[in-house]
C-alpha cells in the first residue's frame, strides 16, 4: 500500500465513517431518551437509500404506502382511544392531521411532481421515510415504555425483521445506487477528491452542526435532554415524556433517511444491507458508551476508516476486524468502570 | 374434568410427555414430524442454555448460534478430514466450544447491562463470518459429506433413528438444569439477577459465577451443533448466523425465559409457527416475499406488550386456577425433601465476649471536597450490641459502606478480630465472619424465603457444578437447607419456609435479611438501618428479634437513624452529625448529652 492509495482509502474512509457517524448520534439520542437499542435504524438507512432511488427511477416508492398504512393504524388506536376515554378534541385533530393527512399529502406530491429536482427528491424522501420512526415508536415501543432495557432491545430486533420482511416486499430482492450529487473531481496533488465524498463528509457536519444548535438552545431540545438525564424528573418539570420519545424517533428517523440518502451513490444497496450499516454506527456508539454524542461521532469515524483499509488488505475479513474491534473497546470499557458492583439498571 | 382429576394429571405430566416422545419414535409417525420435532430438540437444547444465561442469571446473548457452529464445525472437521469418529467429534465439539466460551465470557461476562447483549452481537457476527471465509471450513459452500453417529452398532443415518438420540439429549439436558438451580451452586446463579454487591456480600465469586452460566449455555449449545452436524451430515454458516442467534433468544424469551420448561415450549411454538407461516403466507400472499418474518415479528412484539414474562408463566397460572387449593408455595426445594442426610454444619470459632472485635480508627472519607466521614474512630466488642445513629445525612451510610467493604477508604484503618480488614472486598469480609442486611431489601423476590436464607450460607458448602447436575450434593444441600430452616425458626419465620420471598411483608424481608445474614454463622452482624419504612408493630417485631439474638451473644452494628429504636436495644451509642463523632457512651448518658441533643432537635440559639 503506498501513500496514494492509503490517501484514497482514508477518503473512503472518511465518507462511509461519516454516515456512521451520523447513526451513532441518533442511536445515542434513542437510546439516552427512550432507552431503546434501536437496532432497526439500518432499515430507515436502507429505506432512505431505495426510496430516493425509486424515485429517481420515476416509480413511486412503496415506502408512501407503508406511511399512509402505519398512520391509519396508529390514528385508529388514537380515535379508540378518544372514544374510551374522551381525551380532548384537539388532540385527535392532531393526530389526524399527522397520520392521515401528511402520508395522503407525500402520495399527492408523489403523484404530482414524477421527476423532481435532486433536492425535491431529498426532500421527499425525508418526508416520507422520517415519519415512520415516530409512528414505529407509537406501535412498538410506546405500550412498553416501562419495560426493561432487554425486552426493549428484543421488541428492537423483532421491529428489524418486520421492517426487513416489509422491504423486501417493497422493494425486491435488487440492489440500487442512486444518482451521485455530484459529478466534481477535484485533484489536490496525489489526491482525487471526489464531489460525492465532500458532500456526504459536508453535510454530515452541517447536520452535526443543527443538532448541537437544537440542544443546546431550543425549548425542545433541551426537553429532550432533560429527560435523557432524568426521567421523572423531566416528567415532575412537566415535559412530556411520551413527546420526548416521539420527537427522538422522528429525529433518528430524518438523521437515519438523510444517512441512506448520503451513502446511496456511494455503495449498493439491498433492502437488507442497512442492518450491517447500522450495527457498524452501533459499535461507533459503543464505543462512545451509549452516552457520549462526540466520542460515538470519533468512534463511528474510525470504524469507517477500520473498515477502508481492512477492506483493501483483508478484504474477507472486513466485517470480522470491524465487530472484533469493539470487544477490545468493551474489554476497556469494563475495566474503567471496575470495581462498581451496583448494576445501572 | 374434575379438579382433582386435573391435579393427577399434572403431576403425572412429565412422565406421560416421556413415555410419547419415545413412542413417537418408534411408531410410524410421517417423516415429516419427525424432522419438525428433531429441529425443535436440536433449538430446545439451546435455549435451555438460554434459560441459564439470560433468565436465571440475567445476562443477555444474542451470539448463541455461533457456539452451535463451534460444535458444528469441530465434528464436521474432523470427521470429514481426518476420518475421526463422531465421538471424538464430540468431544472436541465440546473442548472447543467450552474455550472459546471461556475466553469470550472472560471479556464480555464483566460487562453490565446493555453492553453485555451488544457485545455478544458483535462476536457473534465475527465467528459468523470467520467460518464464511476459513479455507479450512471450506468458506460459505460448508462441509459435506459428515458421517452418521455410530450407536451400540447402529448407524444413525436417518432423522428417525437421531430422534431418539436428540431427545434423550434434551432429556438429560433439561433434568441437568433442574438439578443445578436447585443447588448451591444455583443458588448462586441466580442471586446474580439481585445486584452483584448482594451476591458478593455472601461470599459468592460473581464474575466466576457468570463465567460458569456463560460456559454451561454455550456447551448446550455446542451440542446442539454437534447434533445437528450429524442429522444434516453437511455444515455451511447460514444457519450459525446472528438471526438464527436472535431466533434462539426469541424462543427463550416466548417460552418464558428463567422456565426450564418454557424452553421447550418455545422452541416448539417458534418451530411450528414459522414452519406453518412458511407453508400459509405465499399461499395467500404469493411468493414475492419474506413474509414469514413480518408476522411473527409482529405476533412477538404483541406478545411481549401483553404477556412480558412468555407463553409458560401464562399456561402455568391458568392451571393453578384449576388447582384444588393453590396455597401459594414453591415447590420444596430436593435439600428439604432428605432432612435424614443432613448434619450439622461446622461453626466458626467465635471470639471471646468481651475481646475488642472490630477497630475503626481514624476513618475518613471525603467525596471531592465534601468530607462525608471525618476521622471517625469506635470500637466494638464481642458480644456487645453497638448503634451507631446520627439525624439524617451525617454520614452513617457512608461509615457502614466503609466498614463493609463497599467504599474504599480515603484515610484511617478498620481492624476486624485483629485483622486490617479495610479495602477487602465484601466478598472476602463475608468470609471471615462479616454479615450484613441491607437498608434497601435486597431478597430475591420470586425465589422461596428458605433459599434466600440458604444464599446466606454459601460460604459454608463446597459442591460445585458437576456435584449439583449429578445431585452428589445431597448431604450438603440438605445441611445447608436445614440451617437455613434453623436460622428462620430462630428469628420467627418457621412458617414461611415456601413461601415466595417477594410476597412477605416489608418488615419481615427485613427480618429476613436478617436470617440471611445468620446463616452466614457470623462473628459480627451489620444491620443497615433495619427499620427504616417499618410500621410501628414490624418495628416492635424486629427490636424482639435484636433482643433475643443479644441474649444469645450475637455481635451487632446497628445503624439507624431512629433513637427511639435503639434506645431499649443497644449496650453503647455512637452518635454522628455531619460526618464526626459527637457522643459516645451508654444510652442514658448519650440522650442527656447537649450535643447529641442539639443535633436531633437543634440548638437553643
Amino acid at each position: 500500500m503506498d501513500f496514494s492509495i492509503a490517501l484514497i482509502l482514508a477518503q473512503d474512509g472518511m465518507t462511509t465513517g461519516a454516515v456512521y457517524a451520523l447513526l451513532s448520534v441518533a442511536l445515542v439520542l434513542v437510546f439516552a431518551v427512550t432507552r431503546v437499542i434501536y437496532i432497526p435504524q439500518g432499515e430507515m438507512v436502507a429505506y432512505g437509500a431505495l426510496t430516493i432511488a425509486s424515485l429517481q427511477s420515476g416509480k413511486l416508492p412503496a415506502t408512501a404506502w407503508l406511511l399512509l398504512a402505519l398512520g391509519m393504524v396508529v390514528f385508529a388506536m388514537d380515535g379508540w382511544r378518544h372514544l374510551r376515554h374522551a381525551a380532548n378534541r384537539g388532540s385527535l385533530s392532531r393526530s389526524a392531521l399527522a397520520h392521515l393527512v401528511w402520508p395522503l399529502l407525500m402520495l399527492g406530491l408523489l403523484h404530482v411532481l414524477p421527476s423532481p429536482s435532486l433536492l425535491g427528491q431529498i426532500a421527499l424522501t425525508l418526508g416520507v421515510v422520517a415519519p415512520l420512526a415516530p409512528l414505529i415508536y407509537r406501535l412498538a415501543y410506546e405500550p412498553l415504555a416501562d419495560a426493561s432495557v432487554l425486552v426493549l432491545l428484543i421488541v428492537s430486533v423483532a421491529v428489524h425483521f418486520v421492517l426487513l420482511g416489509l422491504g423486501l416486499v417493497m422493494f425486491g430482492a435488487e440492489g440500487v445506487r442512486s444518482q451521485a450529487f455530484s459529478e466534481l473531481r477535484l485533484h489536490v496533488g496525489p489526491l482525487t477528491l471526489t464531489g460525492q465524498g465532500l458532500s456526504v463528509i459536508a453535510s454530515a457536519l452541517l447536520i452535526m452542526a443543527c443538532l448541537s444548535l437544537f440542544f443546546g438552545y431550543s425549548v425542545a431540545g433541551k426537553a429532550l435532554r432533560a429527560t435523557a438525564i432524568n426521567r421523572l424528573g423531566a416528567r415532575l418539570m412537566g415535559i412530556p415524556v411520551a413527546h420526548s420519545g416521539r420527537l427522538a424517533f422522528l429525529l433518528a428517523g430524518l438523521i437515519g433517511a438523510f444517512s441512506g440518502v448520503l451513502i446511496g451513490p456511494v455503495t449498493t444497496l439491498y433492502y437488507d444491507s442497512g442492518f450491517l450499516i447500522g450495527l457498524k454506527g452501533f459499535v461507533g456508539a459503543i464505543i462512545g458508551g451509549l452516552v457520549s454524542y462526540s466520542v460515538a461521532a470519533g468512534g463511528a469515524l474510525l470504524v469507517g476508516l477500520i473498515e477502508a483499509y481492512a477492506s483493501f488488505s483483508a478484504s474477507a475479513y472486513k466485517e470480522v476486524l470491524v465487530f472484533t474491534l469493539i470487544v477490545p473497546v468493551l474489554a476497556w470499557r469494563s475495566l474503567t468502570s471496575h470495581g462498581q458492583l451496583e448494576d445501572d439498571e | 374434568m374434575s379438579r382433582a382429576r386435573v391435579w393427577v394429571a399434572g403431576r403425572y405430566a412429565p412422565s406421560v410427555c416421556v413415555l410419547l416422545i419415545v413412542l413417537a419414535g418408534l411408531a410410524p409417525v410421517p417423516e415429516y414430524w419427525i424432522t419438525l420435532a428433531n429441529y425443535i430438540g436440536l433449538y430446545s437444547l439451546v435455549a435451555l442454555g438460554l434459560v441459564l444465561l439470560t433468565g436465571v442469571a440475567g445476562m443477555t446473548s444474542f451470539g448463541q448460534a455461533a457456539f452451535v457452529g463451534l460444535g458444528a464445525y469441530a465434528s464436521a472437521v474432523l470427521t470429514t478430514q481426518y476420518a475421526a469418529s463422531p465421538w471424538v467429534g464430540l468431544l472436541a465439539a465440546l473442548a472447543l466450544t467450552l474455550v472459546a466460551a471461556a475466553a469470550l465470557g472472560a471479556i464480555t461476562m464483566r460487562l453490565s447491562g446493555h453492553y453485555l447483549p451488544l457485545g455478544t452481537i458483535a462476536w457473534g457476527l465475527s465467528l459468523y463470518f470467520l467460518f464464511g471465509n476459513l479455507e479450512l471450513l471450506k468458506k460459505f459452500d460448508g462441509i459435506t459429506g459428515i458421517p452418521a453417529i455410530k450407536l451400540l452398532g447402529f448407524d444413525l443415518n436417518s432423522g428417525r433413528h437421531i430422534y431418539l438420540l436428540i431427545w434423550f439429549t434434551v432429556g438429560l439436558a433439561v433434568l441437568a438444569l433442574l438439578n443445578l438451580l436447585d443447588s448451591r451452586t444455583g443458588r448462586a446463579i441466580r442471586a446474580l439477577k439481585g445486584g452483584l454487591l448482594m451476591a458478593e456480600s455472601f461470599g459468592v465469586h460473581t464474575a466466576r459465577t457468570k463465567l460458569l452460566a456463560f460456559v454451561l449455555a454455550a456447551l448446550l449449545a455446542g451440542l446442539s451443533g454437534w447434533l445437528y452436524a450429524h442429522l444434516q451430515r453437511a455444515v455451511n454458516p447460514t444457519p450459525f448466523g446472528l438471526s438464527a442467534g436472535i431466533g434462539y433468544l426469541f424462543m427463550a424469551v416466548v417460552g418464558g425465559a428463567g422456565q426450564v420448561w418454557g424452553a421447550l415450549i418455545g422452541a416448539a411454538l417458534m418451530t411450528v409457527l414459522s414452519d406453518w407461516l412458511q407453508g400459509v403466507l405465499p399461499a395467500l400472499l404469493g411468493q414475492s416475499g419474506n413474509f414469514e418474518v413480518i408476522v411473527s415479528g409482529s405476533l412477538l412484539i404483541l406478545l411481549l406488550q401483553r404477556a412480558p414474562g412468555g407463553v409458560w408463566p401464562m399456561l402455568v397460572s391458568g392451571v393453578q386456577r384449576l388447582r384444588p387449593k393453590s396455597t401459594g408455595t414453591l415447590p420444596t426445594p430436593v435439600g428439604l425433601r432428605t432432612p435424614a442426610l443432613a448434619s450439622a454444619l461446622p461453626r466458626r470459632q467465635q471470639p471471646t465476649a468481651g475481646s475488642t472485635l472490630l477497630q475503626v480508627q481514624a476513618v475518613r472519607k471525603t467525596f471531592g471536597g465534601l468530607v462525608a466521614v471525618n476521622d471517625v474512630s469506635f470500637a466494638l466488642a464481642a458480644g456487645e450490641i453497638l448503634g451507631l445513629i446520627g439525624p439524617n445525612g451525617a454520614g452513617k451510610s457512608t461509615l457502614f459502606n466503609l466498614v463493609s467493604g463497599v467504599l474504599p477508604l480515603t484515610a484511617g484503618r478498620v481492624h476486624f478480630m485483629g485483622q486490617r480488614v479495610d479495602g477487602k472486598p465484601s466478598r472476602w469480609l463475608a468470609g471471615a465472619g462479616l454479615a450484613r442486611t441491607f437498608q434497601h431489601v435486597r431478597l430475591l423476590p420470586s425465589m422461596s424465603v428458605i433459599e434466600n436464607v440458604a444464599l446466606g450460607a454459601h460460604l459454608r458448602g463446597h459442591c460445585g457444578p458437576l456435584a449439583s447436575v449429578l445431585r452428589s450434593n445431597r448431604r450438603e444441600e440438605a445441611s445447608l437447607l436445614a440451617e437455613a430452616g434453623r436460622q428462620l425458626a430462630r428469628v420467627g419465620l418457621g412458617d414461611y419456609a415456601l413461601r415466595e420471598a417477594g410476597s412477605l411483608a416489608l418488615g419481615q424481608q427485613r427480618i429476613l435479611e436478617i436470617a440471611r445474614a445468620l446463616a452466614c454463622d457470623p462473628a459480627l452482624l451489620l444491620l443497615d438501618e433495619p427499620a427504616a419504612g417499618l410500621r410501628h408493630q414490624e418495628k416492635q417485631a424486629l427490636a424482639a428479634v435484636l433482643r433475643q439474638l443479644r441474649s444469645e451473644g450475637v455481635s451487632v452494628l446497628l445503624v439507624e437513624h431512629d433513637m427511639d429504636f435503639v434506645m431499649g436495644l443497644v449496650d453503647r451509642l455512637v452518635v454522628m452529625d455531619f460526618g464526626t463523632r459527637i457522643a459516645e457512651g451508654v444510652p442514658q448518658e448519650v440522650r442527656r448529652n447537649p450535643a447529641v441533643l442539639e443535633a436531633y432537635l437543634g440548638g437553643v440559639d
